[in-house]
């Protein structure tokens, strides 16, 4: 009966969740459940609050409202036990340009280890496989400095990966990968919550986006709407999100997303 | 392979610590040639053997190895600024320790009447040493505490401003407002007691000349603890190179650590500039120095760091004794025309190498 509960007790969970950054309020009140082993994708146009919503629910902003993980109030989570849950990709974080793409993706172990222990066979087998799930295998003792933008993105989704958490929240993780890479990364994704992971990601690649299970909308610091990606609703959800500027389609088994040209035209004229 | 790398440094920087503690016991004023038939030949002249020895022992020696003592604790304190500030410019004077450490001594030098000056004055005559610190027990004792206080008043000062060590950026302002507020003051104390002016320059130019072994041994234990809290932290220095939020999702207590980052890096820059003044460049050359040769984690680079700022500070006081000798300069004046001169170089290969932005 328990293990029926903790089943159906969402990944991720916020109630009436705002966050104010000065005199701005970016996130207005939101209530949000994402299921678990789920991917779920949260969508919108540049400053609708989607990082600061995936920040908030990792519990890196201060917010207010209530947030929970795996049915447990966030705030009531040890740090090491919740960093063994939650495993967390940024955006444009990075600096540590000294450190070997061994080195970075092991951080990603830190939850894990005692604070003085060294590296365990596990731990190392676990990086290893980040390493190699991501294709940087090869780079193990280079620096992260010596990586071009792609490469780098992939040692720090190794390193989110290396973390083996049951939730795992990503911003922007295809920044500067290129198509086949992208490509590599939705594999990795599926295969993750076909393992029974939750992976909510924001994304700006709408196409993309419209692979996940679930898609989330946002504008202005609101939620606009919540639904399965393949539903008619959500595409006519997500086409309203962007001002009608897209339309979504069928194509050989997918979902594609089409700029719509009159539109683009009918805005340069406006202007 | 970066772990087998960073050994080699360490055993290349402590067998150059060896070399350069041999060169430095055969350096200074009275020669090395003159004291080693009394030191090889006891017998001959009783007298000449004991001042050999007295020289040698007493003076050169705790002097040398206190100059690593200090250069270890800088390159130290430089390795935790630079990670803890996420900025390759940081360097351990940051907090304001500096200026406070000066103000310390620039009040306690007034108290005393310019005591201090007038005895650095007539060393600095006879063409010992040009210093501050070669005063009298009490003078010194009472300088090297002003300068400790007022090293961690400072850095105290900082935290109080910036409201805690959460915010970096905040820090770091804190930490310029304090230097110049606190150097403005230093000047004014001076205006009004100018008989300091010549023993206060002494000590901004920084010196090893008077480290005896108690100097050189409280020296080498701050930096045991110092090199050994870093050390248990330096974890959280690589969390912290992937930025704030990620460090935070891998369960690091941010808040305590910085706050325990900060008091090594006040402790580790108020015990060396008490001993011995202001020595420019160690603290911000070294880190990037041991960078240059290995790209390695923190842990390895609080270690390394030290090793260069102490092997750096080492040869360099041994320069400014060899230099000029019988007199010696400043061994401040020396890291900061050597020091300012590798930075201008990394910025000129930097720039041929179209990283304008880094290091």
């Amino acid at each position: 009966m328990s293990a029926t509960l903790a089943s159906h007790t969402p990944a991720l969970e916020v109630r009436d969740l705002g966050v104010r950054l000065g005199d701005a309020t970016i996130l207005h009140g939101i209530t949000l459940a994402l299921p678990r082993a789920r991917w779920t994708c949260i969508v919108g146009p540049n400053g609708a609050g989607k990082s600061t919503l995936l920040k908030a629910m990792a519990g890196l902003l201060p917010h207010s409202g209530t947030s929970a993980l795996l049915g447990r109030p966030l705030p009531e989570w040890p740090h090491r036990q919740r960093a063994q849950h939650l495993s967390w990709l940024g955006q444009n974080e990075v600096s540590g340009d000294d450190l070997t793409v061994w080195d970075v993706v092991m951080l990603g172990r830190l939850p894990h280890q005692a604070w003085l222990s060294a590296p365990s066979v596990a731990d190392r087998a676990a990086v290893e496989r980040a390493l190699r799930s991501t294709q940087a295998w090869d780079w193990c003792e280079r620096s992260l400095g010596q990586l071009s933008g792609g490469e780098r993105q992939r040692v720090l989704l190794a390193r989110a990966l290396a973390v083996e958490a049951q939730v795992l929240l990503m911003d922007e993780p295809l920044a500067n990968l290129d198509p086949p890479h992208q490509a590599d990364w939705l594999a990795i994704v599926q295969a993750l919550v076909r393992e029974g992971r939750t992976v909510v990601s924001v994304l700006h690649e709408v196409g993309m986006a419209l692979h996940a299970d679930e898609l989330v909308m946002m504008a202005q610091g609101r939620v606009t709407h919540q639904g399965a990606c393949a539903d008619t609703a959500t595409h006519r959800a997500l086409e309203a999100v962007f001002d009608h500027r897209i339309t979504v389609h069928a194509l050989q088994g997918q979902w594609v997303v089409v700029p719509r040209m009159n539109a683009l035209m009918k805005s340069h004229h406006a202007d | 392979m970066n772990a087998r790398r960073a050994s080699w440094l360490v055993a290349a920087l402590l067998l150059a610590a060896l070399l350069l503690a041999a060169l430095g016991v055969c350096v200074g004023s009275a020669g090395f040639e003159n004291l080693l038939g009394p030191l090889l030949n006891p017998g001959l002249d009783p007298d000449a053997t004991a001042m050999a020895q007295r020289i040698v022992f007493d003076i050169r020696l705790p002097r040398t190895l206190g100059a690593w003592g200090a250069g270890a604790l800088l390159g130290l304190a430089g390795a935790v600024a630079q990670g803890l500030f996420r900025n390759p410019l940081a360097d351990p004077f940051l907090l304001g320790s500096a200026s406070g450490a000066s103000l310390g001594v620039a009040l306690a030098l007034a108290a005393m009447g310019g005591a201090g000056g007038m005895l650095g004055a007539s060393m600095m005559n006879s063409g010992v040493a040009v210093s501050v610190f070669s005063s009298s027990v009490w003078v010194r004792l009472g300088l090297t505490g002003a300068a400790f206080g007022g090293a961690v008043l400072a850095v105290l000062l900082t935290l109080v401003l910036s409201r805690g060590v959460q915010h970096t950026l905040r820090l770091l302002l804190a930490g310029v407002v304090v230097g110049v507020v606190l150097g403005a003051m230093t000047h004014l104390v001076l205006l009004f007691s100018p008989e300091s002016l010549q023993a206060m320059q002494a000590f901004m130019l920084g010196s090893s000349s008077f480290v005896g072994w108690t100097a050189a041994g409280l020296m080498a234990l701050v930096w045991v603890l110092c090199l050994l809290s870093a050390w248990l932290l330096a974890r959280v220095l690589d969390g912290l190179s992937l930025g704030d939020a990620t460090a935070r999702s891998l369960g690091l207590p941010l808040g305590p650590m910085r706050a325990a980052l900060v008091a090594v890096l006040a402790l580790a820059t108020g015990t060396a500039v008490a001993q011995t003044g202001l020595i420019a460049f160690v603290g911000l050359a070294a880190p990037h120095l041991v960078r240059s040769l290995v790209k390695t984690t923190s842990a390895w680079l609080m270690l390394l760091a030290s090793g260069m700022g102490g092997a750096l500070l080492m040869a360099a006081d041994t320069l400014a004794r060899w230099l000029i000798a019988p007199q010696e300069l400043p061994v401040g004046v020396l890291t900061a025309v050597l020091g300012g001169g590798y930075l201008l170089w990394l910025m000129q290969r930097s720039t041929r190498l179209g990283r304008g932005g880094g290091w």
